[in-house]
């Protein structure tokens, strides 16, 4: 006999218990906020684990300077119907600030700075939690990290020092300066995600479905055409119907061909492909083996 | 479709790599860029074929000496269930990883290498399913290819292992003969084994009743947060945010509020803001009582049919997590659902051997992996169920004072 329960109830029930111990056990947490699927998941979790209240800490927002505008549009307008107060961050006033050297490159991304101008965030705030929407299924280093994932003073995660974690019960208990990372939907799979989001009729930004896109064919990748990539002599660049699977930064988040116009769609054509979602979207994971881990360490998300 | 957790205990040596690549492999759960990775890797190791272990270890470390250190969570689903696996390592000197896979898990996969039949590691395997009270044991007898598909060498097994299974009082065991490199009865009944007449690995995974393990008997709903919204027209809202973690809960059910003791009834059910007739285990609710009474995060709503514990004096059983030793007189914070509460480990009565399960008596301390029994003297009352009645409330971990960190698991007793 199956449970009384279908999988994405058990899935959310367990998602709306963790965003509930955050609010019980910390004095200042926040969500942080990207624009993709998995954090607009997390907000509809967070809407449902407090109502009638409103979700009870700030979403963050780190912005890059590098984002699609459809997805800025879209955190704009969600925090207004939500009600939720929004907090944005640029990584362009922290490398001005700091006199950080901009990466180059074709690909120039500054997604590994973002911590940087993350760790200034929670500093600025006292932010003693951040909320995620990392899953394990994503990256083998994602694997093995909790989720109540412990950070110390410079943000850093220390596979080896993890704390074990049992049964439903959350250990968030930190020393001054130190900070917890949480990640509420990390037993969820990508497909998990959106078959909630088709469950529970969830808006997405535009850019997740097919639209036509002048593309710089690179490899296997399709990457926008936009100010933040060089453009090189004898570069291929076409118009393509394509479809965001991930939403990340314009400079290292690749397009799929597709011509998916709704969530239907899109669950067919992930069922159907035999890439993974980082291995076809991102590209900064290609770099080494252990690219996540390293990254991790240094307090990236 | 509902969801399975479960556990696989065994060393890289008795295939459980193997077994979980092949699981994720047959059920296509492996993207060709994540087998092109393992396949680079495979060759950077200067091994000639594919290692399928090399896709559950995930850190560099691991990678690198060859082993699993850390607990890593897989995921895989068939159009019946969703699974979640939790590999941990399988070596005596990572007990607490293997306890804390164990913790949430449904079902445990025990594996037997059929040429050297049941072993103490077995034996350990076994103790620590029994005494996590995992609901359901496979035995997986494995590399039968290896011992000619032979019946007798199956059989023999089988009744070894019945015993262990008497002797801990494991009650659901289910034995099948398997090769996880060759892929006999993992995901299609294998030709080599005519006389097993019994389910595949798989079709056991996708059918086994998990509905069953649930408790929707004995109420138990600890609070989390406390829900009072800010504006005029919910003026008097007061909503006990939590999650069911076993039991059910009706409107106009008459409850109380522990460890305090107060009386009152239930005024709504909600989930996800809407009013529902009931909430059951393991769903997330808010509760609103009648009476205006205070209660906080850590307070527990039971209802009048069922009662747990409420005591300052515990015992317990406990996996010892931390490198520093523990000490009977320590101080530490005990953590049960949302309640904490500081205690002293007043005393540490005897060490399990858990290769035996002999006891060990007159022990002054116990080290890192040590399973104990102990005394803990509370600085405020606890809710709590005995872990063997009621698994959803008997578990509690105890935190470091200074350092944080979670240093022990508690099965109280």
């Amino acid at each position: 006999m199956p449970s009384k329960l279908d999988y994405l109830d058990l899935l959310e029930a367990e998602s709306i218990h963790i965003m509930r111990e955050v609010a019980g056990q910390f004095e200042r947490p926040a969500l942080l906020f990207s624009g993709g699927k998995d954090s607009i998941t997390l907000v509809q979790l967070a809407l449902k684990a407090f109502k009638p209240g409103k979700i009870p800490f700030p979403l963050v927002h780190i912005d890059t300077g590098h984002n699609f505008p459809e997805a800025l549009e879209y955190r704009d307008r969600l925090a207004e119907e939500t009600g939720a107060k929004l907090i944005v961050r640029k990584v362009e006033d922290t490398i001005k600030a700091k006199g950080l050297k901009e990466p180059g490159g074709k690909f120039a991304s500054r997604n590994a700075l973002q911590s940087y101008t993350l760790l200034d965030t929670i500093e600025e705030f006292g932010f003693d939690a951040c909320i995620g929407g990392a899953r394990r299924d994503e990256e083998k280093a994602r694997a093995k990290e909790r989720i109540f994932s412990v950070r110390d003073e410079f943000g850093q995660w220390d596979p080896k020092k993890q704390r074990p974690e049992l049964w439903n019960l959350y250990n968030g208990k930190i020393a001054k300066g130190e900070n917890v990372r949480v990640f509420p939907i990390s037993n969820w799979v990508e497909l998990d995600v959106w078959n909630y989001i088709k469950r529970e009729g969830v808006e997405l930004p535009s850019i997740y479905f097919t639209h036509e896109r002048e593309v710089l064919v690179h490899g296997e990748f399709l990457v926008a055409n936009s100010p933040y990539i060089r453009i090189d002599e004898g570069d291929i660049i076409e118009k393509r119907n394509v479809r965001y699977r991930t939403v990340g930064d314009m400079t290292c988040t690749a397009a799929v061909e597709s011509t998916a116009s709704n969530i239907d769609d899109i669950i067919a054509e992930i069922n159907r492909t035999n890439i993974s979602e980082r291995g076809e979207t991102r590209i900064d994971d290609q770099v080494s083996e252990a690219a996540m881990e390293d990254r991790k360490k240094n307090g990236y998300f | 479709m509902d969801l399975l957790r479960f556990i696989t205990a065994g060393s890289v040596d008795d295939g459980k790599s193997t077994l979980i690549g092949r699981l994720l492999y047959d059920t296509d759960s492996i993207k060709v860029d994540q087998l092109a990775t393992i396949q680079k890797q495979s060759k950077n190791k200067g091994e000639g074929e594919i290692d399928l272990a090399l896709f559950t270890d995930g850190l560099r470390a691991e990678r690198e000496q060859g082993i699993t250190i850390d607990v890593a969570y897989k995921y895989f689903n068939t159009e019946k269930r969703k699974f979640i696996i939790a590999d941990a390592p399988g070596h005596i000197q990572y007990t607490r990883n293997m306890v804390t896979g164990a913790s949430n898990s449904d079902l445990i996969i025990i594996l037997i290498d059929a040429r050297l039949g049941v072993i103490e590691q077995t034996r350990r395997h076994s103790i620590i399913a029994s005494l996590l009270q995992i609901p359901h044991v496979v035995v997986t007898i494995n590399k039968m290819d290896m011992v000619g598909y032979s019946e007798e060498v199956y059989n023999n097994i089988v009744i070894e292992y019945s015993k262990i299974a008497q002797q801990l009082n494991i009650k659901d065991v289910t034995f099948i003969p398997i090769s996880a490199l060759q892929g006999d009865n993992i995901v299609n009944p294998s030709e080599n084994t005519p006389w097993y007449k019994g389910e595949t690995l798989l079709h056991l995974l996708e059918n086994i009743d998990v509905a069953h393990d649930v408790n929707y008997t004995d109420p138990r709903f600890p609070v989390q947060y406390v829900i009072r919204p800010q504006v005029d027209e919910l003026h008097d809202y007061r909503g006990y945010a939590g999650k069911v973690i076993s039991g059910t809960y009706k409107k106009g059910d008459a409850v109380t509020v522990l460890p305090d003791g107060i009386d009152s009834v239930i005024e709504a059910v909600e989930v996800h803001g809407e009013e529902v007739e009931e909430a059951f285990a393991p769903q997330s609710a808010v509760i609103r009582l009648k009476d205006d009474i205070d209660i906080n995060r850590g307070d527990v709503i039971v209802t009048k049919s069922s009662s747990p514990k409420v005591s300052q004096d515990i015992e317990a059983t406990l996996c010892w997590m931390d490198t520093r030793p523990l000490i009977p007189g320590n101080k530490y914070l005990l953590q049960v659902q949302s309640k904490r509460v500081r205690c002293i480990v007043k005393e540490i009565n005897y060490k399990l051997d858990v290769n035996t399960l002999e006891k060990i008596e007159n022990i002054d301390q116990a080290g890192l992996n040590d399973v104990v029994h102990v005394t803990i003297k509370t600085a405020a009352p606890v809710v709590f169920d005995s872990y063997n009645k009621l698994r959803a409330n008997g578990g509690a971990i105890l935190i470091d004072e200074t350092a944080h960190t979670t240093v022990g698991a508690c099965m109280l007793i």
